[in-house]
């Protein structure tokens, strides 16, 4: 009897322990279950027949329901997916590319060369970065229509470019001004151009850095919709996102083909996601302020 | 030169339209070319003569600039809670990185696919929304509710959905940070009879305040220019419940072609950020020198 209460001590502090811990995993586990369970349901009501989908749903189709790829197939060939999938990849990959090209240089320089306003200049790149698109849409379509650009691959590309410009700066700029400055310098005593020195040192050695900007940079244009709507204006010229939304607008409840056309978009950063995690958290947390 | 291209794309597609942007505001007119200059009239009207904006005849006020700001508060200090929370406590837990993974995700994906997850969710048919399913098998006396067609629920319906997407930045911002933080601090405070949850608000959370403020401007960013979620979600319906500032901007310049007016509204959204602006540049110039 004596014995008891020392021996109860101890046992009691552990279930309290094990309380505690139990009801952190549960606390997490809930979690990770309301962070899954939407994109889940999509994802399930992408694979069910459409009569299957209005007659139950999609939570108690997973044991023992049926599933075909008739809906992926009608949304891709019937509903003109195919052809929004092409636009988008035409339109994201130049998209990617130009503010790159156009970014690296500018960065290199504000990081580098001294000269009178570098300071102002950097700064105004900055406070662009926050600036909202919601400034300059107009203007830029009433340019787009004076030059011919509406509706164009071109346009959307050059809107793309500029609009991603001051994020690329930004990150480019952050990463090349910790690249070791003697080694430019042991370059221009050799006699290497600047162009050469950008060219044949500052690029690759900041290929992290770009590795990320491409990344956020192509998930970014691939995810727009708004840009899209704005300057291109034709169905036949949409990338995906844009498509999807027409197919909400127009026949709002075929949630059969509306989760199967919503996961052939995602499914693209979904990948890029899973094979460049690292990449992708890098670029998409720096260019979280860019909005 | 190297920052010519930059520099003349940056003004053709910044700097000029932005200035003409802020011009065009006191013009009215349909389409896109303002034509009639009115002087200051879209702003009176914004903030006087238009419900869908702003209301302050009826309590609660109501409208777009209202709702706005509880997108402020609840969409910041949501993911900010929830993400300080979940890296916390799945720090060392065996599942961590999925979890952190499964809870990044929406941030990977588009705010048009995010919002066609959401309309499903939110759904008021009994075999599409789960939200209700789940709370009809909880409370079966309750009636599904149709979130996003109810205007005294839409707002924050539409809130939750960016909540969910954006809790993914505050986690993995916030993980790392937690992470990185001298143990030898925490413990040492831990020994000195502090406990972990006094350790936690005393030692911890001050040692976090820069990650905390760098996902806090980001979201009060995103918060001020959400758009595409609005849009696809609800299009600012029912009846303009659902309007926000990023939304107006669009649909009063291209759903209502309304040019001069949008351009209004938009150059009240630059006055908000201005304050965003200056701290960034605060922030960033200290780091440059």
């Amino acid at each position: 009897m004596s014995l008891a209460p020392p021996r109860m001590a101890p046992l009691l502090h552990r279930l309290a322990g094990m309380t505690r811990r139990g009801a952190v995993h549960a606390t997490l586990l809930l979690v990770g279950a309301v962070w899954l369970v939407p994109t889940l349901g999509l994802f399930v009501t992408s694979w069910r027949p459409s009569a299957d989908v209005a007659a139950s749903g999609w939570w108690t189709a997973l044991p023992g329901g049926t599933f075909t790829a008739g809906n992926y197939r009608e949304v891709l060939t019937v509903r003109g997916f195919e052809i929004s999938l092409l636009n988008s990849v035409l339109i994201a990959l130049p998209a990617t590319l130009l503010p790159i090209v156009f970014a690296a240089p500018a960065a290199y320089a504000l990081a580098w060369h001294r000269f009178r306003g570098r300071r102002f200049a950097f700064l105004a790149v900055v406070a662009l970065l926050v600036v909202p698109l919601q400034l300059t849409w107009v203007p830029i379509l009433k340019l787009f229509n004076l030059l011919g650009l509406t509706g164009s691959f071109v346009g959307i590309w050059l809107a793309h470019t500029a609009f991603g410009l001051p994020f690329a700066i930004f990150l480019l700029h952050d990463f090349m001004a910790e690249l070791p400055g003697a080694v430019f310098e042991s370059a221009r005593i050799d006699g290497a151009s600047e162009l050469r020195l950008f060219l044949t040192i500052v690029l690759p050695l900041s290929t992290p850095a770009l590795a990320s900007l491409a990344i956020f940079q192509f998930v970014w244009v691939w995810n727009d919709l708004i840009n899209a709507l704005i300057f291109l204006q034709d169905r036949g010229k949409y990338p995906l996102t844009a498509a999807i939304q027409g197919l909400l607008s127009s026949y709002g409840s075929e949630w059969h083909l509306l989760a199967a056309g919503s996961f052939v978009s995602m499914s693209v950063p979904l990948l890029v996601f899973v094979a460049l995690q690292r990449h992708f958290i890098r670029g998409l947390t720096a260019g979280a302020v860019k909005g | 030169m190297f920052l010519a291209p930059a520099a003349v794309l940056l003004l053709v597609f910044f700097m000029h339209p932005t200035l003409q942007t802020i011009w065009w505001s006191f013009h009215g007119g349909i389409g896109l070319e303002p034509s009639r200059f009115v002087g200051a009239d879209n702003y009176v009207r914004l903030l006087t003569g238009d419900p869908l904006f702003l209301n302050l005849e009826v309590w609660p006020p109501s409208g777009a600039l209202v709702n706005n700001l509880l997108w402020l508060a609840l969409f910041t200090l949501s993911p900010l809670g929830l993400g300080l929370s979940i890296a916390v406590l799945a720090d060392g837990v065996r599942y961590e990185r999925t979890l952190k993974a499964v809870i990044f995700l929406p941030m990977v994906i588009s705010a048009t696919a995010a919002s066609v997850i959401f309309r499903f969710v939110y759904s008021p048919d009994p075999t599409i929304g789960i939200l209700n399913a789940v709370l009809g098998a909880l409370f079966p006396w309750l009636e599904p509710v149709p979130w996003l067609g109810r205007r005294s629920v839409v707002n924050f319906a539409l809130i939750g959905a960016a909540v969910w997407i954006w809790t993914g930045l505050a986690t993995t911002v916030l993980s790392a940070a937690y992470k990185a933080l001298d143990r030898e601090v925490l413990e040492a405070a831990n020994v000195d009879g502090a406990g972990p949850w006094r350790t936690f608000w005393r030692v911890a959370l001050p040692m976090l305040a820069g990650p905390i403020a760098f996902v806090a401007i980001a979201l009060v960013i995103n918060g001020l220019k959400m758009l595409e979620l609005v849009l696809v979600m609800t299009a600012g319906g029912p009846r303009g419940a659902s309007r926000i500032i990023g939304f107006t901007v669009y649909w009063e310049m291209f759903n209502n072609s309304r040019a001069g007016y949008g351009s209004a509204v938009a150059v009240v959204m630059l006055l908000l950020l201005v304050p965003v602006i200056a701290v960034q540049l605060r922030r960033v110039g200290r780091e440059e020198r």
